[in-house]
């Protein structure tokens, strides 16, 4: 067990866990952060997905002890009311079913248009596909993520 | 009590106390709608506030406001803003200002909290409007006693109620005082659907906004101060026998608190997942086996063998099938079989249970919590009310949490060591502990005249745990004069259950193939044939007839005309299928392109007639949503066994379709003011068959099995030729 100091959501936090500690667990287990959901545990889903210094990251398998001082944004820090550009597209498509995915979905494509503001229909397909939705919402994910592109240019 | 007693006013929470409305139970008691006692002994329930329980569904507020209890679990399919909508639409309710809260399982209060088989919505459509324009109905008399004006003359709208000779407008909430006072009517009057405001408008899922900030708590992310948490380490094969554990170094591990073998498993009990899943990782589980474990090649020959030779049950049988298929011009004989596949909801099962001396407490996502309580509380040896049952949200379904195994396990276990626990499942767990989809194999066979008419069908069907595998009234039964319908069921050791659309999800994709197959051996146009067996149903009906040929041929005439079915497109390839499932008519045209020797899947049109469409926002989602779930499935979804073990285990060898895998989807429902039916299920059907027989007619292959990627494997491969000409 080690204490580490972290950045998550603009405030420093520590915590005392083993070192391969996953940063998913860190946040659900002991920071009660619980928005960042459990899908896998391999990478395969992105039901995980954070910001790790403005990159989407999937969280299940990244040890506590090698992010340091990186800036950690998960769903509940990714805007102070929700109303990240990303969030109220999500809303004005009406995108989920169960929900579980959407967190990580909208983690995604709050990066994919942080580093590209325009981004082609390729390039939503590549930064998407990582992220399973079993309900098969990715119709409205991809009017959602375009819809946030144009508000965001506004 | 009379009907309308007042109870005594304490805790200042106002109660209306009425009897039931004999004709739907709708308006209860208020009694029964808490777990709290208060000073007088009467049962309050917390969450009512000050405002004025109209009935199970409703309270209205002083302030004008109401909240409206959604009694079925959400899974998705939308139900908990759909219902309320189904009651502010009765009530003129202004949506902004109801308030939704998830009813906790209550069967004094409510009927019927399941979510399955798309009934949901057919069930309570009666009971829900009931609600809205009984309380409308109180609130208006209210007024009318209020302003001393005749009822008949105030109108209203948006909440609120106005009086027009006089310029008086006022929200409910000024009413509820008094309409406490007014005897619930005996019956009442419903709007005509002309009238709607609410339904059939585009209504964004009441959730949204907690989804999109992480704020919604799932079972997953359940929690009380006091609770431990356990993971559970299972048979790794179906078949074996637990015998041992290395408890000891298992419980020296950090945060680990105990480990407790039970009901032929392991739990690890302990503070963090993370500890306990490193535990996982490190314990040592001897299992021995007793009798032959089960491999996919073993499931394969006693399918086969069951279809091929098996003595079956008869469902169905009309006519004389035999003789029909001895004076017949051709005959056209097909197989079909599916895999056993797991339901992967996005959130992993999982359950909490507090069991104590004389009581239990579970908590969790489940699609029958009553089910859930009664077996628990059969387990425990408990009074069922003395067993409780909170609904988180549900991270997806799709059937698996219609089974209770989960919250068994976890009361079972918060029994042994006599803590509020909650287990939580990996996601390997999850896909290899079993209730999956039945793996079936079905034997179509069918007796063609000279005029290319279908004059026998026959349909064996053979399945690994699936009660039964056939579906004997399905269409186009019914207009078919000589029908044999067969089905076995194999006892397998591999547990299955309901997998959303039971047995017709791969079934009715067999069906649409094989009548496709039968179209075109008789040399007629597959939408043109099945318009033709409609119209027999409907002329000359041979026995049961379930599904109504006019709402058949609707979705089948909508789908080939926004489609442009019988217009032919430069390069493109067209499948067509149609169904009738959970009391839905949906009909759908595949559209797919040659690509590098094989096709590719460019468009699907999908008409649906649900009767009323309640939220098309709602609807639409699970339409489509339906389409890249069946489509998924149907292309890539396998899970194979070796010596009992399931050998694909996450979604790294498991494959679901992803974001770049979808096809277009257009949608249209038929408009219709037949009372509305479930939509959860109804758009997976007709997908596979869609799809596969636009792929033959791009590639000459039938894709008969699933999955159907190893057709398209094939055919990349250049394999493919051989499929072509068998």
């Amino acid at each position: 067990m080690s204490v580490f100091k972290l950045n998550v959501n603009g405030q420093s936090v520590s915590v005392d866990v083993a070192d391969d500690t996953p940063l998913l667990w860190v946040l659900r287990d002991h920071l009660n952060l619980t928005g960042t959901k459990y899908g896998c545990g391999i990478t395969a889903c992105g039901a995980c997905m954070v910001h790790v210094n403005g990159t989407a990251t999937k969280s299940c398998t990244l040890p506590v002890s090698v992010i340091g001082n990186g800036k950690i944004v998960t769903i509940e820090g990714l805007s102070k009311n929700g109303d990240h550009p990303v969030q109220k597209a999500w809303d004005t498509v009406d995108v989920p079913q169960c929900g579980y995915c959407q967190a990580g979905q909208i983690m995604t494509a709050a990066a994919l248009l942080n580093k590209k503001p325009n981004p082609s229909d390729k390039d939503i397909a590549e930064a998407m596909n990582g992220n399973i939705c079993r309900c098969g919402t990715y119709h409205r994910i991809k009017d959602a993520v375009k819809l946030a592109s144009k508000s965001m240019k506004k | 009590m009379t009907s309308n007693t007042l109870i005594p006013n304490t805790n200042r929470r106002q109660f209306l106390k009425t009897s039931a409305i004999a004709s739907s139970g709708l308006v209860l008691s208020f009694q029964l709608l808490g777990k709290e006692k208060d000073e007088q002994g009467n049962l309050i329930n917390k969450e009512e506030g000050e405002g004025v329980v109209f009935n199970s569904y409703l309270t209205i507020n002083p302030d004008g406001t109401a909240t409206i209890y959604s009694p079925n679990p959400e899974t998705g399919q939308g139900i908990k803003t759909a219902f309320p909508m189904i009651v502010a639409e009765e009530l003129d309710m202004d949506w902004n200002k109801i308030k939704v809260v998830q009813a906790p399982l209550d069967t004094k209060r409510f009927e019927r909290q399941v979510a399955g088989g798309s009934r949901s919505t057919p069930h309570s459509w009666k009971r829900l409007r009931e609600a809205g324009a009984t309380a409308k109905y109180m609130l208006l008399q209210a007024a009318a006693h209020t302003w001393n004006v005749p009822a008949a003359e105030l109108t209203t709208a948006n909440g609120k109620i106005n009086h027009k000779a006089s310029g008086r407008s006022e929200h409910y909430g000024k009413f509820v005082m008094e309409a406490k006072n007014i005897e619930i009517p005996k019956e009442i009057k419903l709007k005509d659907p002309s009238e709607f405001h609410t339904i059939g408008r585009f209504v964004k899922a009441v959730d949204n906004n907690e989804v999109f900030t992480g704020k919604s708590i799932y079972g997953m992310d359940y929690s009380r101060p006091d609770m431990v948490n356990a993971m559970i380490v299972r048979p790794p094969a179906f078949g074996l026998k637990f015998k041992s554990v290395n408890s000891e170094a298992i419980k020296a591990m950090p945060g680990i608190i105990d480990v407790v073998p039970f009901a032929n498993k392991v739990a690890i009990v302990g503070k963090t997942n993370w500890e306990i899943m490193k535990a996982k990782r490190a314990i040592k589980v001897e299992w021995e086996s007793t009798k032959e474990l089960e491999s996919t090649e073993l499931h394969n020959k006693i399918l086969t063998d069951m279809i091929t030779s098996g003595k079956m049950d008869v469902k169905r049988s009309e006519g004389d099938v035999e003789a029909a298929f001895k004076s017949a011009h051709k005959i056209i004989e097909s197989e079909f079989q599916c895999p056993f596949i797991p339901h992967n909801a996005m959130e992993p099962m999982n359950f909490f249970a507090h069991v104590k001396e004389n009581s239990a407490e579970l908590a969790g996502p489940s699609q029958n919590p009553e089910s859930a309580r009664n077996q628990v509380a059969k387990l425990l040896n408990l009074p069922q009310e003395n067993v409780t049952v909170e609904l988180t949200k549900l991270g997806g379904g799709f059937g698996r949490r219609l089974n209770s195994d989960f919250a068994l396990e976890a009361a079972e276990l918060s029994k042994l060591i006599q803590k509020p626990v909650k287990v939580s499942w990996s996601r390997e767990d999850d896909m290899t502990a079993g209730i999956y989809r039945p793996a079936c194999k079905y034997k179509f066979k069918a007796a063609i005249d000279s005029k290319g008419n279908m004059i026998a069908y026959q349909v064996r069907a053979a399945g690994m745990n699936s009660g039964n595998p056939n579906r004997e009234n399905n269409f186009p039964v019914g207009a078919i004069g000589n029908v044999l319908m067969e089905a076995l069921d194999y006892k397998s050791d591999v547990t299955t259950g309901p997998w959303r659309a039971p047995i017709t999800n791969f079934l009715a994709g067999a069906e649409q193939i094989f009548l496709d197959e039968v179209a075109e051996a008789g040399g007629k146009d597959p939408v043109t044939q099945r318009l033709e067996w409609v119209a027999a149903a409907k002329a000359n009906p041979v026995g049961k007839v379930l599904y109504e040929p006019d709402r058949f041929k609707n979705v089948i005439d909508l789908v080939a005309e926004k489609s442009e079915w019988f217009k032919k497109k430069k390069g493109v390839f067209k499948g067509f299928s149609t169904y009738f499932a959970h009391s839905t008519y949906v009909a759908m045209v595949a559209e797919v392109v040659k690509n590098k020797g094989t096709a590719e899947l460019k468009k699907v049109y999908v008409a649906v007639d649900c009767g009323i469409l309640i939220n098309p926002s709602g609807a639409l989602n699970q339409i489509v949503g339906s389409v890249v779930d069946g489509l998924g499935h149907a292309m890539f979804a396998r899970l194979t066994f070796k010596d009992g073990a399931a050998e694909q285990n996450n979604f790294d060898s498991f494959r679901l379709i992803r974001f770049s895998e979808i096809p277009e989807v257009e949608v249209h429902f038929f408009k219709s003011n037949v009372d509305p039916t479930g939509l959860g299920e109804p758009g997976i059907p007709p997908v596979s068959g869609a799809v596969s027989n636009a792929f033959y007619k791009a590639t000459g292959v039938r894709m008969r099995n699933q999955p159907f990627i190893d057709y398209i494997d094939d055919l990349k491969s250049g394999n493919g030729k051989k499929e072509m000409m068998g």
